[in-house]
């Protein structure tokens, strides 16, 4: 194949490799058709859709309670704040009063969910860049938060908690003093991982103007999230458009300066240090009373359309819900954060490494369970 | 049992648009005002109906005038009413922060309207599975390859009246 040709130089031949679905830096099935040549990428074509399910279709034949269950399996890392987007749009569609104490629980707990998804980033973006050791910590702090969810909950992952008009119950007694140790052990864990990984020579080399993505672009695509906010785009719907009582604390929003994969893995740091500091002045604010306006069983909300926004850790989840006054929904339609994130891996890859491919496709931090839906 | 529950006049849910809606709703009618459009409001949300041809121009304009500039396609979505089926675009102003809804109604039949994806790259994958799961064809847009579904797949199972294969055991 390899000739020498008049100038001396080696020719190359275009390749076509391809990359997954099971491939274990993809993160789930997806599959990536790259065209290289020699160690440049020269073109790609992502395939999803191996983890289609339906699950918009399947809402349209289920009751509004039945539906959160659904919303746990798209992004599910992050089931809290999937399931508080789809309560918070039948709220919103009927007019639906949520308990003061019950808004408070919903954000401790999404913003421990988001610490426990920025966890479970950092360590498997290490793996993908090569360092084993950092995800043996996120997953021993991620393990101590998934206890945490198990208590309050009593489910590890699918937890069907939070329920149209409040959530299922109230917390254990002990809960502040829990959540207190909690967040000191955890603090230290990030700081130990942060200190291991974050500035390592190595990693610094595999992470740092690899994957650049300028703002215009990435808003182009229609980024959002921690991946958007690396290019220096300070958009957060918890402060654009304050929704539950997300208004009532003081936090940062961490944003980036170049926008390339160690930034988008910095920024994430940087965000679990925030949520902490949410949960804090929340656990200090959080009132007694009731945890869940009662309503009927089987709900029947006016006919109009919604679209409700919120933040998940993977950036901004919307659910457009359209009703026509029967006991299920007529049509429902979620945008997926890592959906709009994973649009723009043509724009990140081309002329990178083949190398880089795993590390910038690990910077994303996508969960195909809610890309395919 | 069942007419038991059947209520007589189904409820409207009430519309509360805040400060941002408000403005845009009075702005909308004189921007778009060429293309005649259909000015209604949701629960939160400002929402315009216009022609389907006239797609790609209100884009543009709500995409490039300063008072709009809706730099930033949120949600691309169809919805299936029978009759007509509904291609519904939601916009966002990462400068302004306010979001509008355009809507436009083709008929269920060979369904076509031009693609956004000149203005809005990440329209892309919207376009495609919209094509994919309601057979609404964007013209325009580079590859309408399927996207969520295999090559090959009969029907459009987003549409109302697609059959859902009865459960089986193996």
């Amino acid at each position: 194949m390899v000739d020498i040709n008049t100038e001396g130089q080696l020719d190359t031949v275009q390749m076509m490799v391809n990359m997954g679905p099971q491939h274990p830096s993809t993160h789930g099935v997806f599959r990536m058709v790259l065209w290289v040549d020699g160690e440049r990428i020269v073109d790609l074509e992502p395939h999803i859709g191996y983890l289609h399910r339906g699950s918009e279709k399947l809402c349209e034949g289920e009751l509004y309670a039945q539906i959160v269950t659904l919303f746990d399996r798209l992004d599910y890392i992050s089931n809290l704040n999937n399931e508080m987007v789809f309560c918070r749009a039948v709220e919103k569609l009927m007019g639906l009063e949520v308990p003061e104490r019950a808004e408070y629980i919903r954000v401790i707990l999404c913003e421990l969910n988001r610490v426990a998804s920025h966890l479970l980033f950092s360590g498997t973006f290490g793996i993908d860049a090569g360092a084993m050791t950092p995800i043996m910590y996120a997953f021993r702090d991620r393990e101590k938060i998934q206890t945490m969810f198990e208590a309050v909950t009593g489910a590890r992952m699918m937890h069907n908690y939070i329920r149209i008009g409040g959530v299922k119950g109230d917390v254990p007694d002990d809960f502040s003093q829990r959540m207190g140790a909690l967040l000191k052990e955890l603090r230290q864990g990030i700081d130990e991982t942060d200190r291991l990984l974050s500035f390592s020579e190595i990693f610094l080399a595999r992470t740092k103007g690899v994957g650049v993505i300028n703002a215009e672009t990435a808003i182009a695509y229609g980024m959002s999230g921690p991946s958007l906010r690396a290019c220096g785009v300070p958009m957060d719907v918890r402060k654009d458009e304050p929704y539950s009582v997300y208004d009532r604390f003081d936090f940062g929003i961490p944003i980036g300066e170049k926008g390339d994969s160690w930034d988008r893995y910095y920024v994430r740091v940087m965000e679990m240090r925030q949520s902490m500091l949410i949960i804090e002045q929340a656990l200090e604010q959080m009132p007694d009373g009731p945890t869940i306006t009662p309503s009927r069983l089987v709900l029947r909300p006016p006919q109009g359309e919604v679209y409700v926004r919120g933040e998940n850790p993977r950036g901004e989840i919307g659910v457009y819900l359209v009703s026509n006054g029967a006991d299920k929904p007529y049509r429902v339609k979620v945008r997926p954060p890592s959906f709009c994130n994973l649009m723009a891996i043509k724009e990140l890859l081309k002329g990178t490494y083949i190398a880089d491919a795993v590390v910038i496709l690990g910077s994303l931090d996508i969960v195909l369970g809610e890309v395919d839906r | 049992m069942a007419e038991r529950h059947r209520r007589e006049e189904v409820p409207q849910a009430s519309s509360a648009l805040d400060d941002k809606g408000r403005a845009l709703e009075l702005l909308l009618p004189g921007v778009l005002a060429e293309f005649e459009p259909e000015i209604v409001s949701t629960v939160n949300l400002v929402a315009a109906t216009v022609k389907p041809h006239d797609i790609s121009a209100v884009c543009r304009v709500a995409k490039e005038d300063p008072k709009l500039s809706f730099d930033y396609l949120m949600c691309l979505c169809v919805v299936d009413y029978v009759e007509h089926l509904q291609v519904v675009y939601h916009l966002y102003s990462t400068t302004l922060n306010h979001m509008m809804v355009l809507k436009a109604n083709v008929s269920p039949d060979e369904p076509s309207l031009p693609s956004v994806t000149p203005l809005w790259v990440g329209a892309d994958w919207y376009e495609r599975e919209s094509h994919d799961l309601f057979g609404v064809s964007f013209e325009g847009h580079p590859n309408m390859a399927p996207l969520l579904l295999y090559e090959g797949f009969e029907g459009y199972p987003g549409r109302r009246d697609f059959e859902m294969p009865e459960y089986r055991e193996w």
